[in-house]
């Protein structure tokens, strides 16, 4: 590098201005796309193109598409515009006006943004008569509906499970491990459970066990009043208890940080896996992947987290993704009767999931589980305290929806670094302290 | 021939003024020359440094700005905090603890520089198919660092290409889960640091060696020094230079590891490193304003390590960096 002192100031300086103004012609460039308006909102009928953000498969879409142009003849496409890293890239779209017209709620969004980001979809009063798990609302507001939903309980291969001589689902955590000592004693090549410890969003969804438990509707919105959830029999206890007590026991996969979900998905169908607590999502989803690999996609079943009140499973169900319109799309006439129509033609039974509606079908795949289990949704948060478990979870570092506190369980386990009640100390001290910050 | 030669030997004028030539140069040029003229080599300049500014600089701006803000990464608002996020980023001890896995990766560093020498040493005395052997070790180096972690998962996973090489060579004993273990992930995943940089470190190394005057080895072989005198007396003192500015780069590497174990761990089982932990504050926690405070103590770290390579290297005998 040669010293810059030696040469004449008068020439920085214009090299300054020369590189401003390009850089300033460059930003002009860009946001002149934006502040065109163009907005040709005066007619009623859908029309024109649209783009919906998605994270699952395009091709999922396809027949949506064709029969939709065929009822709006206007419409000239619905753009299907798959994000890999969908939270992160759309959360960075968000930053601009252009995400899409019709895109899914990305993973941590506080519900106090919603209305800085989305169209509102009607009250929440009026949407509660048609549409469950109305999460995604502000002030009575609704700002998004789901795709699909899901029950929270655990993938477990029937032909395995049958082998070890178990034919009831175990109602208890303890009855549970020993059903999985029983499988790794007369099975010794099969894994009894499998963590899906490397993906961390799978391992992230054990928070979905919260409120099957006590079933308790209000247990959520309870969080922010309690000091220790790890305490007491609460639900957080019984399902990070759980977790602990398979890994220390032993009952897992022998390595966790190497196997992917692809991977272990296609092992569970071939009975090289006996369970994994993944969303009922899967059992339509993994069969069909299962189904390719020449296996049968028959062998999947569901079972309910083991835990029961008075006799009875009860299971959460929850919205998986939620649909929304965004604030800033041209379009939002056509993008309104596109997610409507998603919702009425039934796009949760295409993806095996269950209906948002109230008067939708169960999926053929999940009639057995539904059966035997009494499904409930969460209550609502309160008004003004929409963002609060979120806000908490933040402030606390435990960040409950992501998967690395419960990897942090698992490597305890695995290790003994700390025993079952020093991770729950941890986890109640750290939970009081978000507490104490957020509310002061 | 010699035509071609001399005219492509003369620099361009716009090359000239971009700042590759010294400053007298330019002042011989005419001062009446019309200032079209004069423009065309800022006009050149501009385009490269305009991208510089707009991606490099702005962003880094605006990080400095999200580190005193309380911004989530998608709030319309962003609420100016202070100093509270460097404090956060600074005791969190979660924060810290991190900086420990570092250790591994510069204690790997070390072994990275002794192998990297050891080879340079080699193939600079006459060597069989010299030429091979310096792209053998230097390939790792071209390799993309995300490709060089998806190749180790697979190498080292249980049952995976390491463990049959094992096998074959009849050591089941000594199959281990080498990223399973904790005691045993972050020794795995800074070998494969090593596999990826040590080339790196071989071809500078190999560059300072080879500009040795030949003279200096004959001399001392007529005084009767050995392979090993002459590594010793004359090498690495020659080289010296490029074995501090390799230690500094050591250290800074070590401090901000990120591809590798993200690929292979995602940080999981104890290996997360201080950068694997600034994205997951980013965008998992959600917590842009702290994460930017995160990467701007990083920036400082390694600004002060190379501030001090500086003060203990003179800055003249470095200018290959």
């Amino acid at each position: 590098m040669a010293p810059s002192g030696s040469r004449p100031a008068r020439r920085r300086a214009a090299l300054g201005v020369t590189s401003a103004l390009v850089a300033a012609s460059l930003l002009a460039a860009c946001g002149g796309g934006s502040s065109a308006d163009t907005d040709d909102q005066g007619t009623d009928v859908p029309h024109g193109t649209i783009t919906h953000l998605t994270h699952v498969d395009p091709s999922t879409f396809d027949d949506f598409v064709a029969k939709f142009k065929e009822k709006y003849p206007e419409v000239e496409d619905v753009k299907i515009e798959r994000l890999t890293d969908y939270a992160t890239e759309a959360k960075t779209r968000m930053s601009t006006d252009d995400y899409g017209d019709v895109l899914g709620i990305p993973a941590g969004t506080n519900n106090d943004q919603l209305p800085d980001f989305f169209e509102p979809l009607g009250t929440r009063e009026e949407l509660s008569k048609t549409y469950r798990w109305l999460t995604k609302t502000y002030d009575g507001q609704v700002y998004g509906i789901a795709d699909l939903g899901n029950a929270q309980g655990f993938l477990y291969n029937k032909k395995v499970w049958a082998n070890a001589g178990i034919t009831e689902f175990p109602t208890t955590p303890e009855e549970f491990l020993d059903d999985l000592q029983r499988i790794k004693d007369t099975q010794p090549d099969v894994i009894p459970f499998c963590t899906n410890y490397k993906d961390g969003w799978v391992i992230g969804a054990w928070e979905g066990y919260r409120g099957s438990v006590s079933h308790d509707p209000d247990y959520v919105n309870k969080l922010p009043e309690m000091d220790a959830p790890w305490s007491d029999g609460h639900d957080h206890e019984v399902m990070d208890g759980l977790l602990y007590d398979i890994v220390a026991r032993g009952l897992i996969e022998p390595d966790p940080t190497t196997a992917t979900y692809d991977e272990t998905k296609i092992k569970i169908g071939a009975g090289e896996i006996a369970t994994m607590g993944v969303g009922s999502w899967a059992v339509a989803r993994a069969g069909k992947d299962i189904a390719k690999a020449g296996l049968d996609p028959d062998d999947l079943g569901y079972m309910p987290f083991p835990a029961q009140v008075d006799g009875t499973f009860y299971t959460v169900t929850g919205p998986d993704v939620t649909l929304a319109i965004n604030k800033h799309s041209q379009n939002k006439v056509t993008a309104r009767a596109w997610l409507d129509f998603l919702e009425e033609e039934g796009l949760s039974a295409a993806m095996g999931g269950l209906s948002p509606r109230l008067d939708g079908p169960v999926p053929e795949q999940l009639k057995d589980f539904a059966d035997q289990v009494a499904l409930f949704e969460l209550a609502p948060a309160p008004v003004g305290k929409e963002s609060l478990v979120n806000d908490i979870s933040t402030a606390s570092g435990i960040v409950l929806n992501d998967g690395k506190y419960r990897q942090q369980i698992i490597d305890d386990a695995r290790s003994g670094a700390r025993t079952k009640q020093q991770v729950f100390d941890d986890l109640n001290a750290a939970w009081a302290k978000g507490r104490a910050e957020v509310l002061g | 021939m010699t035509n071609v030669l001399q005219r492509a030997d003369r620099p361009a004028p716009a090359a000239r003024a971009a700042g590759a030539g010294p400053a007298g140069r330019l002042a011989r040029t005419p001062a009446r020359r019309p200032w079209r003229q004069r423009l065309v080599p800022y006009v050149f300049v501009a385009v490269p440094v305009g991208l510089l500014l707009l991606f490099t600089y702005w962003p880094v701006l605006n990080m400095f700005w999200y580190s005193v803000t309380d911004w989530d990464g998608l709030d319309k608002t962003k609420n100016f905090v202070g100093l509270d996020n460097y404090a956060a980023a600074l005791t969190e001890p979660d924060n810290l603890r991190v900086f420990y896995v570092s250790l591994y990766y510069f204690a790997a560093a070390l072994v990275q520089m002794a192998l990297a020498l050891y080879f340079a040493t080699v193939l600079s005395f006459k060597v069989r198919f010299r030429n091979m052997w310096k792209g053998i070790l230097f390939f790792p180096y071209l390799i993309n660092g995300v490709a060089v972690g998806m190749i180790f998962l697979n190498f080292v996973k249980p049952d995976g290409g390491l463990d049959t090489v094992l096998t074959a060579l009849g050591l089941e004993g000594a199959i281990r889960q080498w990223t399973g273990d904790p005691a045993l992930v972050n020794v795995t995943l800074a070998s494969v640091s090593v596999w990826r940089y040590m080339g790196l470190n071989f071809v500078m190394f190999l560059g300072a060696i080879q500009s040795i005057p030949r003279e200096m080895y004959e001399a001392a072989e007529l005084d009767g020094a050995n392979r090993w005198h002459e590594l010793w007396l004359i090498i690495l003192p020659s080289i010296r230079p490029i074995v501090g500015l390799q230690l500094i780069l050591a250290i800074s590497g070590a401090l901000s590891v990120f591809e590798v174990p993200y690929v292979m761990t995602a940080g999981g089982n104890g290996s997360e490193t201080f950068v694997i932990r600034t994205v997951w504050t980013a965008f998992s926690r959600n917590m842009v304003g702290l994460a930017s405070a995160m990467a701007v103590v990083l920036l400082v770290a390694v600004l002060l390590v190379t501030w001090v390579q500086r003060r203990l290297v003179p800055e003249r005998q470095v200018d290959i960096a």
